[in-house]
C-alpha cells in the first residue's frame, strides 16, 4: 500500500480523536508518514467531528481533498450522508449503524435520513461499503465506549498491516484495566467483517450474506 | 549548573500510561542530541503543533510559560505545564501574560507566552513595548490564528503583528518544524535582542505529525544573571525610546539580512515554469497541488528575504503567492517591483484554505486542468449538527429566565454565547472578551427605555470584567450583570482561573471570589443563586430591575462535564405521557435529552439527561419528574 487518506466521522463524545490517534499510531508504527488534523473546540458540544488521517510516504497536506479519501469511516450515519463527498471513487466507505438525532430532529422539525438512503447514496460513491453494529457489539461485550474499537477491528481488515500491530497501537492509547477489554473489542471488530455481515461491491472470499443490513433495517 | 536528567519527552497527564512505553516506530539512527547533550536513539512520536511547541521551548531550556486558555492556542502550555522543571501558570489575560513573560525574560529566565490571534490584541501593549527594550533572555509569544473562525470572533491575520512591532516572525508547516523552529526562535531572541513571534494557525496548532525526539536528551539548567539595572533601555520615557526605535530599525535591517541567510527561508528548485511563494500550512496544500513546481518556502516570514524571492523570480517563467487570509507576502513581493502573476486574485481572501481551495484557485488561475466530473455533496437535505449546550448546562436556566422576563441580553465569549442560537435565542450583541459590561452599561446611558442585562463567564469577568464593572461601580446607574460562574473555563476544555483557585497542574492555588471583588468595589446589590433555580433566579431579577443602583448576580453550578457534577447527578428525569398534552414548551429550552416521540409528546433520553430539573420547572402540566 502507497498511502492511505481515511476520513473518521461522528458526533463529539462518540470517541472520534482517540481512534484516529490509535489510527495514526498504527500507520506509524508500519513505517509511513502520517499527519492527522481534527478541529477542537467547539466540537466537544455535541456537534459533528470530524477527523483526517493520512499515510504515505511523504505527507504534506494535514487535509483531505473532497473525492479524495481512500476510507470513509462513519460512526454515526447521518455523518456518514455529510461527509460522503469526499469519498475516492475507489474508495471503502465503513459505517457503524448508529444514530444519533440532532437537536433539529428530536424536537420534530427535520427527518433522520433512512438507511437505505444511505446505502444508497454510499454505493454510488464508493467501491465497496459496509455496514457494521459497532455499538451492539461493544454493548454485548459490556461496555459501549468501546464501540470506537470494535470500528477500528473492522476497519484493520480492509489494510494490508498485521493486527498484531494494531493490537500494540491500541494498548500504549487505553487505560490498563481496559487493556483486555479493548482487546476483546477489537477482535470482534474483525470478526464482523470477516463473518456475519453485509457488504456491496466486495467480491470473492469477502463477499457474504446481507444479515447485518437486514438486522439494521429490522 | 545542575543536569536534570529529565527525559525530553512530554510526560503524558496525570493518571494516564507513561509515555515511556511508547517506544513506537524507532528511527534506528543515532542523532545528534541539542545543545551538545548526550547521543541517544531517537524516538518518533505524533505530537500536535502546540505539544511540539512545548516539546520545543522545553529543550530550548524554558523556564517559565504563562498563557490564557484560547482556541487554537491552549494545549501549549497544557503540554509545558507536564514538564515538571518548568514554572508555568494561567493568567487571567493575554495582557498580564505577556507582562509577566517580559518581566521574567527581563530577569533572565527563558520564556514562552502563548495566546490566540486575538489574545494578542489584548496583549499589544507590552508587545509593542517589548519590541522597544528587547529582553536579556529569550523570550516566545506563540500566536495561534483561527483561519476560518473553528472557535472564533474573527479571523484577523497576525502576521501583521510583526510588521506593525518590527520584530521577527517565524511560522511552522508541520509539527517537526514547531518544535525546531521553537527551539531556534530562543536563540534568534538573545541573538538580536528581540522578542520572536512564533505564528501558528488551527490546522498547525491541532494537526499531529511525527516528531523526532531524543529520549537521552539531557536538559541543563540556566542560570541567572544579575538583575539588569539599565534604565535607558528599560526604562521607556522618551528621551530612551527616542534611541530605541532606532536601534529597532537598526535591528530590523539586521534581521532582513539574517532572514535572506537562513536556510529557514528555502528555495527548492522544480519545474522553472512556476514559482510559488508560502509559508505554513499553505505549503503543504501548494506541495499537494503543484507537486513539481518551483518554491520559496519561508520558515521565517518577516522580515522577507528579499534577494530569495528575487532568486526564484529570475529563475522562473511566472511568480505566484499562496497564502490564508491577508496578502501579507503578496504586497512585500510587489513592493520589491517584482510581478506577481497570481495571489489574492484567485486565492481567496476569506476563510480557511484546505487542498480544494488552492486546487480550485489553481484552476482558476489556468495554472491547472479544469475537472472533469466534480464530486457533489449528498443532495439530500441534511439536518444540521451545531453545537449545543449539554444537557444539564447550567447556563441554559439563566438564559430561559432571561428570555421570559424580554430582556436585551449584552453577552460575552464562552460557551453561552451558544444561547444566542434558537430555540434560546436570548443574546442581542457580543464581540470581544468582557465586552459585555459595558456594552449593558452603554445601553443605560443612552437613556433607552428598554432594559439590558450583560451575561458574562467567571472565567472572562477575570480576564476583563473587572475593570468594566469598576467603571459601573465608580460612574454610578442601574445596570445589572449576571456572572454564570460555571466553576471553570469551560469552552476551552477546563481550565482553572482566579475564581477556582486552580492552576496549571490541578494544583490548589488561592481561590478569590466574584462576590468579593464586587462587594469589594462598593457594590451593595450582590446575590449569589444557584443557576438551576430559575424561581428564585427570577425573583432577584425582577428586584433588580426596579433597584436604583448597580447589581451583580453570580449565577454558581458547576459545569455538567466538571467530575463534581457527574458525582451529585441525579437519576433521569421522566414524562408522565398521560399528563403531557404535547404542548411543546420544554423544547423551547433546546435540551438534546428531550425528545419528541410519533404522537408530539415529550420524552427524556435517559442517558443524556444531567437531572438539572429545568425541564420540570418550565412545564406547566407538572407532567416532568425526577426519577427514583
Amino acid at each position: 500500500m502507497e498511502k492511505a487518506d481515511f476520513l473518521l466521522v461522528g458526533v463529539g463524545g462518540q470517541g472520534i480523536v482517540t481512534a484516529s490517534d490509535i489510527l495514526a499510531d498504527v500507520g506509524l508504527r508500519a513505517g509511513y508518514d502520517v499527519k492527522k488534523s481534527e478541529v477542537h473546540g467547539m466540537a466537544q458540544r455535541g456537534g459533528a467531528v470530524t477527523s483526517h488521517v493520512r499515510f504515505g510516504r511523504r505527507v504534506y497536506a494535514p487535509l483531505i481533498g473532497r473525492g479524495q479519501a481512500d476510507f470513509l469511516v462513519a460512526f454515526e450515519l447521518l455523518e456518514a450522508l455529510r461527509w460522503a463527498h469526499y469519498l475516492h471513487p475507489e474508495g471503502i466507505a465503513l459505517v457503524n449503524v448508529q444514530r444519533l438525532p440532532p437537536l433539529a430532529v428530536t424536537s420534530g422539525q427535520a427527518r433522520y435520513p433512512e438507511l437505505e438512503e444511505v446505502r444508497q447514496e454510499l454505493s454510488r460513491r464508493a467501491r465497496q461499503v459496509h455496514f457494521i453494529e459497532g455499538l451492539r457489539t461493544a454493548q454485548e461485550l459490556g461496555n459501549v465506549r468501546v464501540a470506537g474499537t470494535v470500528i477500528l477491528g473492522a476497519l484493520s481488515t480492509l489494510l494490508p498491516i498485521p493486527p498484531a500491530l494494531w493490537e500494540e497501537a491500541l494498548v500504549d492509547h487505553v487505560p490498563s484495566r481496559y487493556v483486555e477489554l479493548n482487546r476483546q473489542a477489537f477482535r470482534a471488530g474483525r470478526d464482523l467483517l470477516t463473518t456475519v455481515m453485509w457488504s456491496e461491491g466486495v467480491t470473492g472470499e469477502g463477499a457474504a450474506q446481507p444479515s447485518g443490513y437486514q438486522e439494521a433495517m429490522g | 549548573m545542575t543536569a536534570l536528567t529529565i527525559y525530553g519527552i512530554i510526560p503524558v497527564a496525570e493518571g494516564a500510561e507513561p509515555r515511556s512505553r511508547r517506544v513506537d516506530a524507532r528511527v534506528g539512527r543515532e542523532r545528534a542530541a541539542p545543545d551538545g547533550a548526550e547521543r541517544g536513539m531517537a524516538l518518533r512520536r505524533m505530537l500536535s503543533g502546540n505539544e511540539a511547541i512545548a516539546q520545543g521551548a522545553y529543550e530550548a531550556g524554558v523556564q517559565v510559560g504563562t498563557a490564557y486558555p484560547g482556541t487554537p492556542s491552549t494545549e501549549i502550555l497544557e503540554a509545558l505545564s507536564r514538564f515538571p522543571d518548568v514554572r508555568t501558570l494561567w493568567a487571567p489575560n493575554e495582557k498580564v501574560a505577556l507582562e509577566t513573560g517580559l518581566g521574567s525574560a527581563y530577569a533572565g529566565a527563558r520564556t514562552l507566552v502563548a495566546m490566540k490571534h486575538v489574545g494578542l490584541n489584548v496583549a499589544a501593549d507590552p508587545f509593542f513595548y517589548g519590541a522597544y527594550t528587547g529582553i536579556e533572555a529569550g523570550l516566545v509569544i506563540v500566536s495561534a490564528d483561527d483561519p476560518g473562525m473553528h472557535s472564533s470572533q474573527n479571523e484577523q491575520d497576525n502576521r501583521h503583528y510583526a510588521k506593525f512591532a518590527k520584530v521577527p516572525m517565524l511560522e511552522p508547516s508541520d509539527s517537526e518544524e514547531a518544535r525546531d523552529l521553537t527551539r531556534l526562535a530562543f536563540e534568534l531572541s538573545e541573538q538580536f535582542d528581540v522578542p520572536v513571534l512564533l505564528r501558528t494557525t488551527t490546522r498547525i496548532s491541532h494537526s499531529h505529525s511525527p516528531v523526532e525526539i531524543d529520549p537521552g536528551y539531557v536538559r541543563r539548567a540556566r542560570e541567572l544573571p544579575p538583575y539588569p539595572r539599565k534604565p535607558q533601555k528599560y526604562v521607556m520615557i522618551p528621551a530612551h525610546a527616542r534611541p530605541r526605535h532606532a536601534a529597532v530599525e537598526e535591528r530590523l535591517e539586521r534581521l532582513r539580512r539574517y532572514s535572506d541567510e537562513t536556510p529557514l527561508n528555502r528555495i527548492e528548485w522544480g519545474d522553472r515554469k512556476l514559482g510559488i511563494v508560502t509559508s505554513g500550512v499553505s505549503y503543504t496544500y501548494a506541495r499537494e497541488v503543484f507537486p513539481d513546481a518551483s518554491f520559496l518556502k519561508l520558515g521565517m516570514s518577516y522580515p522577507l528575504p528579499r534577494e530569495k524571492v528575487r532568486t526564484l523570480a529570475a529563475g522562473v517563467e511566472q511568480l505566484i503567492v499562496v497564502e490564508e487570509l491577508d496578502p501579507f507576502l503578496e504586497e512585500e513581493v510587489r513592493l520589491l517591483g517584482i510581478p506577481v502573476a497570481h495571489g489574492k486574485d484567485v486565492f481567496p481572501i476569506l476563510g480557511e484554505f484546505d487542498p480544494d481551495v488552492v486546487r480550485a484557485g489553481a484552476r482558476k488561475a489556468g495554472l491547472i486542468p479544469e475537472e472533469e466530473s466534480p464530486v457533489e455533496p449528498v443532495a439530500l437535505p441534511l439536518p444540521p449538527r451545531p453545537p449545543v449546550l449539554c444537557p444539564g448546562c447550567p447556563h441554559r436556566s439563566v438564559y430561559t429566565v432571561l428570555r421570559r422576563l424580554k430582556l436585551i441580553v449584552n453577552s460575552d465569549i464562552g460557551c453561552y454565547t451558544l444561547a444566542v442560537l434558537p430555540p434560546l435565542a436570548t443574546t442581542d450583541t457580543m464581540g470581544c472578551m468582557g465586552g459585555s459590561i459595558s456594552m449593558a452599561y452603554g445601553a443605560e446611558l443612552a437613556g433607552r427605555p428598554e432594559r439590558n442585562v450583560a451575561t458574562i463567564g467567571d472565567s472572562t469577568f477575570f480576564h476583563s470584567g473587572i475593570p468594566a464593572l469598576l467603571n459601573i461601580a465608580y460612574n454610578g446607574g442601574r445596570t445589572i450583570v449576571i456572572v454564570l460562574d460555571n466553576r471553570t473555563t469551560a469552552m476551552t476544555g477546563h481550565q482553572g482561573h482566579p475564581g477556582t483557585g486552580v492552576g496549571t497542574r490541578g494544583e490548589r492555588l488561592h481561590e478569590i471570589p466574584i462576590e468579593d471583588v464586587a462587594r469589594g468595589f462598593g457594590l451593595k446589590r450582590v446575590f449569589v443563586v444557584d443557576a438551576y433555580d430559575t424561581r428564585e433566579l427570577r425573583r432577584v431579577l425582577e428586584d433588580s430591575l426596579k433597584a436604583e443602583e448597580p447589581t451583580l448576580i453570580v449565577a454558581r453550578r458547576a459545569c455538567v462535564l466538571l467530575p463534581e457534577a457527574r458525582a451529585t447527578r441525579g437519576p433521569a428525569y421522566w414524562v408522565d405521557p398521560v399528563r403531557c398534552n404535547g404542548c411543546g414548551l420544554c423544547f423551547t429550552i433546546g435540551c438534546p435529552a428531550i425528545l419528541k416521540t410519533s404522537e408530539g409528546k415529550a420524552e427524556i433520553d435517559a442517558l443524556l439527561c444531567a437531572a438539572c430539573d429545568l425541564c420540570a420547572q418550565v412545564c406547566a402540566r407538572g407532567a416532568i419528574h425526577p426519577g427514583q
